[in-house]
């Protein structure tokens, strides 16, 4: 119960960071990358912050305990490997990102607030997940854990 | 569209963002990425499917009782809803295959150094930038 209040908190966290920082909006998200357009350097500020804060806080984790409080383990990937699978999906997420302007974590906190636009958003790309996954022979195996 | 230039809120966002992934590692042991606790939940579930209906509850009714205590959220989607769809499904095949997205790849596993999430943010920017020029600037939309 107790992991799935801290759970819980991390979301409502995440979800408030994410929208007042921009980047549920897709205006601004496709702004940031329209340098040559109506450039918007906003996002600069999310990154630089959510990263600088995580890389922080993480080695403040990992040097202060040997397990998470609510779990026997950490679960970190462990494929170390840099291939065509992980540079091809993330180029096509790219172009995805850029015709909609919406990303996963942009789109599910807008969910609550951002009507039929992030609906069919997430929608087709709950469909896209499921193809991918269909495609990949993964149906009748359990859901890998990234 | 313009929009306006928000480095203190952007900041302010990102900085919560960050406390939100560091708060899941310290007490579950969990990668904030929204690719990996989405796919967790669509069929075939995975067995731990409770602590990702709970982030996502947190992360969908946070901004709306934001928004009920009178905060505002800037919002605005200046792309046609078959051009969502279209993107939202190549998000969708391209984050599975990837294995991330901006929060797990670009926010997580940056900060822990991740060669793979290195490469992949580095990759999907790349490829994001140019997809909004030729949007904008070739294709004209």
């Amino acid at each position: 119960m107790q992991k799935l209040i801290f759970s819980a908190l991390s979301g409502a966290i995440f979800g408030l960071g994410i929208a007042i920082s921009g980047m549920a909006n897709p205006a601004k998200v496709l702004n940031f990358f329209d340098v040559a357009g109506t450039w918007d350097p906003s996002l600069i500020f999310v990154m630089g912050g959510a990263l600088i804060t995580t890389a922080i806080g993480y080695v403040l984790v990992f040097r202060a305990r040997k397990q998470p409080v609510f779990d026997a383990a950490f679960h970190l990937p462990v494929n170390k490997t840099i291939d065509a699978r992980l540079l091809a999906g993330s180029a096509v997420f790219g172009i995805g990102w850029g015709i909609a302007g919406f990303c996963p974590g942009g789109a599910i906190p807008a969910l609550g607030f951002g009507g039929v636009p992030v609906i069919a958003f997430v929608g087709a790309m709950i469909v896209g997940i499921v193809l991918a996954r269909s495609l990949d022979g993964l149906r009748h195996k359990p859901a890998k854990a990234f | 569209m313009e929009t306006d230039f928000t480095p203190w809120m952007s900041l302010g966002g990102g900085v919560l963002i960050g406390l939100s992934a560091i708060l899941l590692m310290i007490f579950n042991g969990r990668i904030a990425g929204m690719t990996g606790i989405v796919t967790g939940i669509i069929p075939p579930i995975s067995t731990d499917w409770a602590w990702r209906i709970a982030f996502l509850a947190g992360a969908v009714l946070a901004p709306v009782a934001f928004l009920a205590v009178g905060g505002t959220i800037p919002y605005a989607v200046p792309v046609s809803l078959p051009l969502l769809a279209l993107g939202g499904l190549i998000v969708g095949v391209g984050v599975y295959y990837g294995a991330g997205c901006t929060s797990g790849h670009g926010v997580c596993g940056m900060a822990r150094l991740s060669p793979r999430s290195i490469a992949a943010t580095v990759t999907f920017m790349i490829f994001t930038g140019l997809t909004v020029y030729v949007v904008r600037h070739i294709a004209g939309i």
